[in-house]
Order: C-alpha cells, then sequence, then structure tokens
C-alpha cells in the first residue's frame, strides 16, 4: 500500500514534528509513503475559500492532479488540507461546467484534473487501512498513566453530509484511537468546538482566535487532562503556540502539551518524545515524560 | 478601521449595489456550490439555531442569522463592509445543526468573495495572500524551520513548490488566469 503524502504549509513550515511522526508511523505499518513533487498550498478553506473560490478550486485541482499523474491516493495531516481536497473533489466530480471551467484553467498550464485520485486523512488509515487490532498489537507502552483530551477539530467531521464520519456532534473516531493505545480519554466541556484559528480568523482576528484557544484549554486542564491530541495541524498549531501567545499577552498560566494522533501512537509503540518530535512544541511537553 | 475600503464609492452606487448584491450571492455561489443549495436561504424561518450554535457570536456582534435575514429582504446594506463577517472560523456548526439546511458556512464565503471584489480585505489578509505568490505557500518555510527539520532527520526542504520555480509558476498560472492577483490587490 503507499500513500501520496500531501504536506501543505503548516505541518512541514510550523510542526515537522508531526511530519516525522506520520511518516514512520506509517513505514511502521507497511505503508509507502510518496512525495508529491511541486504541490503547494491546499489552498486553505476558509482563508482562500473567503477569498476567491475559483482559485481556491483551481489550485485544489492543479494539487489533486499531480497525485493523480502519481496514481497514488493522498493522505493529509491538517484538517484544512483534508477540507480543501476532498471539497474540491466532491464539488468538481458533481458538476460537469464547474470541472471545465476549471479544467480550462489548468490546461494553460498543461494540467488536467480527472477525478480519480481520492483523500483519505491520517485518521481513516488508521481506523480503515491499518485497522485498531494491528495498531493495537504494536503497543509496548500502554499509556495508561497519560488522560487525553480529545480534539476533533472542525474540517475532520463537518460538513458531515460529505465527511461521512458519523456524527459530528458525538463523533467515536479518533477516541477510539485514543483509547485502543491504552491512553485515558477524559471528556470535557465544549470537545466538538473550533480551536480558533480557521476562517481567516487567526490572521484577522488573533484575540478573537485566542478567545476560543483560552475556552478550550481551560475546558481541558478542567477535566484534568495531561494533554490534548489533535488530528489537524492547524489545530495542533493554534493550541501550542496559541498557549504562549496568551502567556505574553494575558499571563496565562497554563501549559497544557499538544500531541499529534501519531505522535500519540509512537509513544505508545516505544519511541522517545524526541523520536516522535515533540520536544519541538512551542508549549513544553515536560509535564509528559513521567507518565509516559 | 481594521477593513480599508479601497474604492471610494458613495452611498448611491453602495445602494444600488446592494440592491443587486442578492443576484450577486446566487450568481456567483451557483459557479462553485449549486443554485438549489445556495437559494436555501429563503427557507430561514429565524429560528436562531446558527446564531446560539455559533462560539464567535459569544464574543463578538457576529450574527449569521441577521446575514440570512438581510438577504431575504435584499435589504444587504453594510453587508460587504461589516467587519463581524470575517469574525467565523468556517466552523460549520451552525451549517450542521440548521433545521433547514441551509449551507450557512458556504452563503458566508460567497458573500465574503463579494466583499473581496468590492475592496473590502483586510491587510493581514493581503499578506497571506503576498505569501501564497510568493512561495505557493500560505504559510513560508523559514531558515529556523529548515534548521529543525534537518535536526529532526527530515529534509531541509520537502520538494513542494516553494523549491522549484518551474512549478510554482504553475500556480501563478492559475492565478494570472482568474485575476486573483488583481482581485487582492485592487
Amino acid at each position: 500500500m503507499r500513500y501520496a503524502y500531501f504536506l501543505g504549509c503548516i505541518t512541514p513550515y510550523r510542526c515537522p514534528g508531526i511530519e516525522k511522526a506520520t511518516r514512520n508511523i506509517l513505514k511502521m505499518f507497511g505503508i509507502e509513503v510518496l512525495d508529491i513533487r511541486g504541490a503547494s498550498c491546499c489552498p486553505a478553506p476558509g482563508v482562500f475559500g473567503s477569498f476567491d473560490l475559483l482559485t481556491w478550486i483551481a489550485v485544489a485541482a492543479r494539487n489533486i492532479a499531480i497525485a493523480e499523474d502519481m496514481n497514488a491516493d493522498i493522505v493529509v495531516t491538517c484538517n484544512g488540507c483534508y477540507a480543501t481536497l476532498s471539497d474540491a473533489i466532491y464539488l468538481l466530480n458533481n458538476n460537469k461546467n464547474l470541472k471545465k471551467k476549471v479544467n480550462d484553467i489548468l490546461k494553460t498550464i498543461d494540467r488536467e484534473y480527472r477525478g480519480t485520485a481520492k483523500v483519505k486523512h491520517i485518521v481513516d488509515v488508521l481506523n480503515v487501512d491499518v485497522g485498531y487490532q494491528n495498531i493495537g498489537k504494536m503497543v509496548k507502552h500502554p499509556l495508561g498513566g497519560i488522560k487525553v483530551a480529545v480534539h476533533y477539530g472542525c474540517h475532520f467531521l463537518k460538513p458531515s453530509r460529505l465527511r461521512k464520519h458519523g456524527s459530528s456532534e458525538h463523533p467515536i473516531l479518533l477516541d477510539k484511537l485514543v483509547e485502543v493505545v491504552g491512553a485515558k480519554n477524559v471528556n470535557y466541556q465544549r470537545k466538538q468546538m473550533c480551536c480558533g484559528a480557521g476562517g481567516g480568523v487567526r490572521s484577522g482576528n488573533l484575540d478573537l482566535a485566542q478567545s476560543y484557544t483560552k475556552k478550550k484549554i481551560e475546558s481541558m486542564v478542567n477535566a484534568k487532562a495531561d494533554c490534548v491530541v489533535t488530528p489537524c495541524a492547524f489545530c495542533h498549531f493554534q493550541f501550542d503556540t496559541g498557549q504562549i501567545e496568551l502567556n505574553r499577552r494575558i499571563g496565562y498560566k497554563y501549559k497544557l502539551p499538544v500531541v499529534f494522533i501519531t505522535q500519540l501512537l509512537g509513544l505508545a509503540f516505544g519511541m522517545s518524545l524526541d523520536n516522535v518530535g515533540l520536544h519541538i512544541n512551542q508549549t513544553s511537553v515536560e509535564s509528559l515524560k513521567n507518565k509516559i | 478601521m481594521f477593513i480599508r475600503k479601497m474604492n471610494n464609492q458613495n452611498d448611491v452606487e453602495e445602494q444600488k449595489t446592494t440592491r443587486s448584491l442578492v443576484e450577486q450571492i446566487l450568481r456567483s455561489g451557483s459557479e462553485v456550490f449549486s443554485r438549489e443549495e445556495i437559494i436555501k436561504f429563503l427557507g430561514c424561518v429565524q429560528c436562531g439555531v446558527c446564531v446560539g450554535s455559533c462560539p464567535s457570536s459569544m464574543w463578538t456582534a457576529w450574527r449569521a442569522r441577521l446575514l440570512i435575514r438581510k438577504m431575504q429582504l435584499k435589504s444587504c446594506e453594510n453587508i460587504l463592509s461589516d467587519e463581524s463577517l470575517w469574525f467565523c472560523t468556517t466552523c460549520y456548526t451552525c451549517q450542521e445543526r440548521c433545521p433547514k439546511q441551509i449551507p450557512i458556512t458556504d452563503i458566508i464565503k460567497v458573500v465574503r468573495n463579494l466583499a473581496v471584489k468590492h475592496g473590502y480585505m483586510k491587510d493581514t489578509h493581503k499578506r497571506i495572500c503576498s505569501f501564497f505568490l510568493t512561495y505557493g505557500h500560505a504559510v513560508p518555510p523559514t531558515d529556523e524551520i529548515k534548521k529543525i527539520r534537518k535536526a529532526l532527520g527530515l529534509a531541509e526542504l520537502p520538494p513542494t513548490v516553494c523549491t522549484d520555480l518551474r512549478m510554482l509558476k504553475e500556480v501563478l498560472g492559475i492565478i494570472e488566469k482568474t485575476g486573483f492577483n488583481k482581485i487582492y490587490r485592487e
């Protein structure tokens, strides 16, 4: 089995620990990871989708077209990339006029969107392609000492009509992955709330983005979580960097480690914090050390 | 002012624009999403589930219900210049919970597209666009991150658009074709 790893922007250029852990985990399960040469920003759904939908979908179609030429399906580690690429596929495959319009644009750069590639979220690859049983078999250090607050992020689940990951109000996929590696899964207030980064809000209204982040982190800390686990690079970045920003701006005192799902798996499979790239986080992960 | 009004339209012109704004929203919305979906806004009963579900509405004056009401009444004054339009994180909770299945988040994006076309765009958002046009990435690599990547055992830079000028030219070709470089600079 092989996947073309669509990196996007935040994963490789802000949170490369996620890239490292993901490449290692996929390799451990015998999944070949291919680079998408010449891939660009997905482009961000709530940002470029808000600026100009035609540009957004045409650039997305180019990214997908490169993977199509590789005869490979795409895997992503960011809900933003996931939303852009899967929404683009849905819209292009269901609207002939739009597909023609986009392909007329792509023709000028010798590309063509055919609609043959699928995009899969890393959580789907782990759940469906790898499976809970195989993940469970790899666990060397069950993470019973860690209480995890699960954060799905919005675009993995919504719009649920298109994502087909079950209920967006009571999702289970990521919770199951956390439980399979033995971690304690704690429920918390506003579990389904957004991290605050999307829709151009982080770049355009940082105060508002931080209001979200503060509310979320406080709820997790109140539920006695030792860390937050995300399946999205942008949520990961927002929680990790957001806590530092809150610290600087309002003397915020919480230091909740932020862990990507493949990093959590890596820890359970016996890798160290450094080996899964958690040491490069902005918010300290020291508190996790004696709990693993 | 957070949002700079780039072109000096006077009030009369503004009114003319708002009268046809609903048609514009429907027309440009139909190009990417479907008309049957966008037009569902006519069925809004102003129940307020959207506002009650919206995290941004906890802290700000953003009201999705108000946007839909203004569209129903074809009374769209200020919807393009209203800064609160940009307080939505596109979390889709309103759209998910709407009892009339109105694609509220999609509509917000379509209205934002028109706002940008009319010259309402934040400087910070323009900055992201210029990163995208320079590097092909909205969040570009830095020298520091190259070092971190190397220390992690990853390639200093992955083989994306930012290391290949020929590939960047493809992205810029798309942008020139859609006119996006002009849209955001105006």
